[in-house]
């Protein structure tokens, strides 16, 4: 499960880096989205995986995951959610003003 | 408990969501109110200074949960300088704002107040994860503040600002899985305890965190190979939000003064040393900045690079981590912020006058109040570049006394004095070029009002003001200083309610 689960953050984060490099507003704000996704799964993981078990502190349950970065994850998906709808609606704005989707403004293919 | 500590954050969060309520009432009403609010903040802050002063850390336990558990608000000298400093540039800000500038685009007095939201909590918060939290706040407020008024070069500075920062928070999210997962905690006076007890397979993922913080806190200060968003989104902004992010910056500072002070740098571990990393890249940024400037064609972009010699300053002098240069470090910080946001302010007096010119350094028309506007420039640029009698030369010196005792003093002094005489020749040659080499022909007829001149001449009058007080003022930042050194001070404030009434059953084994 450990290596699997690195395998897809290290993907999520390449694929995430290389979009941003490209330059251009749409390719960034998919690489943007690319990069939260992998640091979300990332914090996620801060607390240690663990299968088959609820993040409660009941007698029963021995092992249980810790709950504290489930809730870390839950504020920055809500936070890296509202930050992408702006980055679109900038981009948007850019793409009319600058005519251009280039993040420099710059025209041309 | 203190109940105020929590003020500087309610008070503009509510504010906030009022105007955004009242939005479709006028626009005299939302202008009271902003401006109300804001002035509330300075005699809070003042309260709460005087509270700090005694050298004991306040602590506010939100929802009194126990220590490590709880959310912490801290306020401690340093915290309460920085607020009393945010309350006084915004307020400067907004009264300047009032002027015409908050009706070129809707929602200006509601983002306004979140970002102070944002500020103000960053600088009393404890804890790692809300001290992003209140970053992302602050970041999102001065996303919207940036385009303020519209306009393609506001659009493309903001496209940079906002892809840099969101790639930033990507990073600061990871170094903060990192030193969850190595030391299972965010609080930071609980951190400062795991990182001394740290074992020697963590404490390198410990150092990358650490690494990985300094280069967010980098980004948002604009220190050298980050830094090159600063110019073009500050010489593009609306005046008075240019002035409020001044403080922007100093925010970067204040993450690394607070976070690497109290948790990375722990003697015991010999780890990294700030001046090892800082002090070159700070030096180098000082250097970047005065070349910007001196290479700049408008007022606006050399006052942008001014605050980029400013940051560098600040750090170079930060990374050397004495008292004296941690106390010299912080009266440069309220001397550069203050007079930075007046000198934004004073540039679009100046730009206002000049015609089509705006603040460009080319030959124009004169401007209409040539005996005010020079007089207030002539002023500030003898402040900003550090020549006596003003806040800037006080603060210099300060510095450079504070570097003789380091191993660095040469470049310390060389870098900092050559830069203070680029920067005099960059100033003396934009005056010269606008209120000198002028046509024949009036200047556009639209006179300063009292307000704007009030709120420009008030910033940069807090020059004198911290040289008359300036004793008074070293005074401070020297106990300042003392007591961010002092980290166990700190730690057993936050510490102290530990696990007090928990039941045993729920007490987590550490």
């Amino acid at each position: 499960m450990e290596a699997m689960f690195s395998i897809v953050i290290g993907v999520l984060i390449a694929c995430g880096v290389y979009l941003v490099l490209r330059a251009r507003t749409f390719p960034v704000v998919l690489g943007l989205t690319l990069l939260s996704y992998g640091v979300n799964v990332f914090l996620f993981a801060s607390g240690r995986l663990v299968a088959d078990s609820a993040p409660l502190a009941l007698p029963e349950i021995i092992v249980h995951p810790d709950p504290l970065p489930q809730a870390l994850v839950l504020t920055a998906i809500v936070i890296g959610f509202g930050m992408t709808a702006y980055a679109i609606v900038l981009a948007l704005k850019a793409n009319g003003e600058l005519q251009t989707d280039h993040v420099d403004g710059e025209a041309g293919e | 408990m203190n109940h105020w500590i929590v003020a500087p954050v309610l008070l503009p969060l509510v504010t906030g969501a009022l105007l955004l309520v009242l939005e479709s009432s006028g626009l005299t009403a939302k202008r009271t109110l902003s401006v109300a609010s804001t002035v509330a903040l300075i005699p809070v802050a003042l309260g709460l200074m005087n509270v700090a002063a005694t050298g004991e850390q306040q602590i506010y336990y939100l929802g009194d949960w126990p220590a490590p558990f709880v959310i912490v608000l801290v306020l401690d000298r340093l915290s309460a300088l920085m607020l009393l400093l945010t309350s006084v540039l915004a307020s400067a800000s907004l009264f300047y704002a009032v002027g015409g500038d908050d009706t070129r685009g809707s929602d200006f007095h509601a983002l306004f107040q979140f970002q102070l939201l944002g500020v103000n909590g960053a600088f009393l918060t404890g804890d790692l994860f809300n001290l992003f939290v209140f970053f992302e706040i602050l970041l999102i407020a001065s996303y919207c503040l940036i385009v303020h008024g519209g306009g393609s070069a506001r659009i493309r500075a903001a496209l940079h600002f906002v892809v840099l920062n969101l790639v930033g928070s990507s990073v600061f999210l990871i170094a903060l899985g990192t030193v969850y997962g190595t030391l299972g905690t965010l609080n930071m006076a609980d951190l400062a305890v795991k990182v001394a007890t740290a074992d020697a397979d963590s404490i390198g993922l410990v150092k990358v965190a650490g690494l990985m913080l300094l280069v967010v806190f980098g980004l948002k200060a604009a220190l050298l190979p980050l830094g090159f968003w600063l110019p073009a989104a500050y010489r593009s902004a609306t005046a008075s939000v240019a002035c409020l992010f001044a403080i922007m910056t100093k925010v970067g500072v204040y993450a690394v003064l607070r976070v690497h002070i109290l948790i990375f740098i722990d003697p015991a571990h010999g780890a990294f040393s700030l001046e090892t990393w800082l002090l070159p890249l700070a030096l180098t940024t000082i250097v970047l900045g005065t070349i910007g400037a001196m290479a700049a064609s408008e007022l606006r972009a050399t006052v942008s690079y001014l605050v980029v010699v400013s940051v560098g300053t600040l750090l170079a002098a930060l990374s050397l981590l004495t008292r004296d240069a941690l106390s010299a470090a912080l009266y440069y910080l309220i001397h550069s912020t203050l007079v930075t946001g007046g000198l934004f302010l004073l540039c679009d007096l100046i730009g206002r006058q000049r015609g089509t010119v705006q603040a460009r350094l080319d030959q124009s028309q004169a401007v209409y109040q040539p005996l005010l506007l020079g007089s207030l420039f002539f002023f500030a640029a003898i402040s900003v570049s550090g020549l006596p009698p003003l806040s800037g030369f006080v603060a210099k010196l300060s510095i450079l006394q504070a570097a003789q005792a380091s191993t660095a003093v040469v470049w310390v002094w060389g870098v900092i004095l050559i830069s203070g005489l680029f920067v005099i020749v960059t100033l003396s040659r934009a005056g010269s070029a606008i209120f000198w080499r002028t046509e024949d022909t009036e200047g556009e007829a639209r006179p300063v009002r009292g307000r704007e001149a009030l709120a420009t001449g008030g910033l940069l009058a807090c020059a004198i003001l911290l040289m008359v007080f300036g004793a008074s003022t070293l005074d401070y930042t020297r106990a300042t200083a003392e007591q961010l050194l002092q980290r166990s001070g700190y730690i057993d404030a936050v510490l102290a309610n530990e696990s007090v009434g928990v039941p045993a059953s729920m007490r987590i084994p550490r």
